[in-house]
């Protein structure tokens, strides 16, 4: 027996949302009726619609074929879906100097490719880029410095 | 005549200094995405709009819209170049265009993308003009139920264009669609999917949505083979066609601009069907077929000539119904929401200084295109050999920083994660993103007009079917989902965007 993995996969996603958000809208939400429409009531038709075409794209993958895909990026991967956590986490707290340097370096790294040179070089010439636009040209409303780090950046850089 | 009263106000808009600036500062944008690779113009302007949105309504779109149709411009370039298009509006460009390149005419080849595309600029420009208003006039007589139907009516298009499975396609709508629910219910007030987290009752970020799918997504698909990129021509001479070129390549433009302004005002990327059609059209209507892949001159001048006409009248829906055809429209309606624009057929009267504005400084920004890209090529072949781990670095620094900003929101990035993991799953299995973002920012359009033709009809559902307009346009859904689904068609379909690999 053959499965094409792309169409297993697809639908296993699909049925998992579908599943996800019906479960939350029985336990949370009032589904009402079609002529007062509950809160629950869009989202539980939608999940419904969900499932089923998941079991079909699931159930087309029966006796096809797979078909070739390149390598998983895993570094790739474990580096860019934590680069934007890490930023959410940390940019309150140390501002956005600290969090640019911090996390533009770690991004560079998702390439193998990088050497430690360049990602210095990168880093650091992108957060001064970064800056000049961003805080001194657009004016974005973003500290350059947070709470945690400013009592030391202060008698460099004054208050930012 | 009004026409020429709309388009004057439209000029005197457009050719206000500044606004020129940021048209000029779009196209270069678009231009550079569009070279580069591995960032496309949806998650470019999912990037910047939060910076955008400091500039006054007007400026803002037509600089949005200048990165949209420049980087179909730029994207023909390294189509032509090195063989790889770097929109997918681009693909069919690269069978000929590459062939042209290889035999030493890269530089005729640039400049019939060029010339075809400002040709059809200007057409689809003029079309824009003529057809939005009254569209919008008639736009005016929707109530809910008009609404619901017609945005069923854009869904299934959206699947019918799109490539790929109908199945999948149909799957990535409603996903979206859930998405699109997260927050606060509009009537009730109770919050939905928001696991009492106080940050999500807004409704998940369309920005962060955006970049995860099409950018985080995008960059990943990168990575999975890294290669340097050969470019072939380092320097390129002779742009100037001759007088035979221009004789082969005047009625596929003319061809090609008629196909991309019609098919562009379709939902569900119209610029890049336009260009497989009109390629397909223009190879069965030729004397010689076979010499398209081998460097056949209409091979390059009617996909460009059609992509960038129906980049352009895909305007067409976004400013006369609010509803979008693509991804870059959909990020659109999302920038005139917080600009407090009320998307819709009331944008040509309420703000006919934005509506007219925009169209006219699309006229404005085909010229700077032109001019930015024909004399200026070699500092375009240049930035092609910039290595790719140089650039998505930038890519996500620049993603974080504009998300951020919008509400100072730590979860928008949490949200730009998640999305970002669930693009690049559902991509690497095949599944278009485009239909996803179109049901995210339909959904809660979607619901709202639901519940109120219901509330309205009193439980009624035959509200739909009884009102005319209504009635038509499911009809038309009914219609183009039975099309799409016949076995004849669904064959005919595939060979139309078979090319592309």
């Amino acid at each position: 027996m053959t499965f094409n993995r792309s169409d297993l996969g697809a639908g296993a996603i699909f049925i998992a949302i579908g599943l996800g958000f019906a479960a939350i809208t029985l336990l949370e939400l009032d589904i009402g009726t079609a002529r007062r429409m509950g809160p629950g009531y869009f989202p539980i038709m939608l999940s419904g619609i969900l499932i089923v075409l998941g079991l079909a794209v699931a159930l087309k993958s029966v006796a096809h074929g797979d078909e070739p895909r390149g390598p998983l990026p895993w570094r790739g991967l474990a580096v860019l879906l934590s680069v934007p956590v890490i930023f959410g986490l940390l940019i309150r707290p140390l501002g956005m100097v600290p969090v640019l340097l911090i996390t533009t370096f770690l991004t560079s790294f998702a390439s193998r490719r990088m050497t430690v040179a360049a990602a210095l070089l990168l880093t650091v010439g992108l957060t001064v880029f970064c800056v000049v636009v961003f805080n001194l040209g657009l004016g974005l409303p973003l500290r350059l410095f947070g709470s945690a780090v400013e009592p030391w950046t202060r008698p460099i850089f004054g208050v930012r | 005549m009004d026409l020429v009263a709309n388009l004057g106000l439209g000029l005197s808009v457009a050719l206000q200094p500044h606004n020129l600036a940021f048209c000029f500062l779009g196209c270069l944008l678009g231009t550079l995405v569009g070279v580069l690779p591995g960032i496309g113009p949806t998650a470019t302007i999912a990037m910047l709009l939060p910076i955008t949105l400091g500039l006054d309504p007007s400026t803002s779109l037509i600089m949005l819209a200048g990165i949209y149709y420049g980087a179909q411009y730029g994207g023909s370039t390294t189509a032509i170049l090195i063989n790889l298009p770097g929109e997918s509006s681009s693909a069919v460009t690269a069978i000929d265009g590459y062939q042209m390149a290889r035999r030493g005419r890269a530089g005729i080849a640039l400049a019939t993308a060029a010339l075809g595309s400002f040709f059809a600029g200007t057409v689809a420009t003029v079309i824009l003009a003529l057809f939005a208003p009254p569209l919008a006039a008639a736009a005016l007589n929707f109530g809910s139920a008009e609404y619901f139907s017609l945005m069923v009516l854009g869904l299934v298009s959206a699947v019918a264009l799109a490539h790929g499975s109908v199945l999948k396609a149909t799957a990535m709508i409603v996903v979206g669609l859930l998405f699109g629910l997260v927050g606060a219910d509009l009537y009730s007030g109770a919050p939905r999917f928001t696991f009492g987290i106080p940050e999500l009752a807004d409704e998940l970020n369309f920005v962060a949505v955006a970049v995860g799918i099409f950018g985080i997504a995008e960059i990943l698909r990168n990575l999975e083979n890294e290669t340097d990129r050969d470019v072939m021509v380092k320097k390129v001479t002779n742009l100037w066609p001759t007088r035979e070129d221009f004789r082969r390549m005047a009625a596929p433009v003319v061809r090609g601009t008629a196909l991309g302004s019609l098919l562009g005002v379709l939902p569900g990327g119209g610029a890049i069907l336009a260009s497989f059609a009109s390629y397909s059209v223009e190879k069965k209507l030729s004397k010689t077929p076979e010499e398209f892949g081998k460097g056949a001159i209409e091979g390059v001048a009617a996909p460009e000539s059609a992509n960038n006409a129906g980049a352009q009248t895909s305007f067409i829906p976004m400013l006369t119904l609010g509803i979008p055809a693509n991804p870059v429209m959909a990020l659109m309606i999302g920038a005139m929401i917080i600009q407090g624009i009320v998307p819709g057929p009331n944008v040509v009267n309420q703000n006919p200084e934005l509506f007219w504005g925009i169209i006219a400084s699309m006229w404005a920004g085909n010229l700077m295109l032109v001019l930015l890209n024909l004399p200026l090529i070699g500092l375009w072949v240049r930035l092609l050999t910039i290595p790719y781990y140089l650039l998505f670095p930038a890519i996500m620094a620049f993603a974080a920083i504009g998300i951020y900003s919008i509400n100072s929101n730590p979860y928008d990035l949490y949200t730009l994660a998640v999305f970002g993991a669930l693009g690049y799953a559902l991509v690497r299995f095949g599944c278009e993103p485009a239909p996803l973002l179109l049901g995210f920012i339909l959904g809660p359009m979607l619901e709202e007009h639901l519940r109120r033709a219901m509330i309205i009809s009193r439980g009624d559902p035959m509200v739909f079917v009884t009102r005319p307009i209504s009635a038509t346009l499911l009809a038309l859904s009914v219609i183009v989902l039975v099309v799409v689904l016949l076995p004849s068609v669904r064959r005919k379909r595939e060979e139309v965007f078979v090319e592309e690999d």
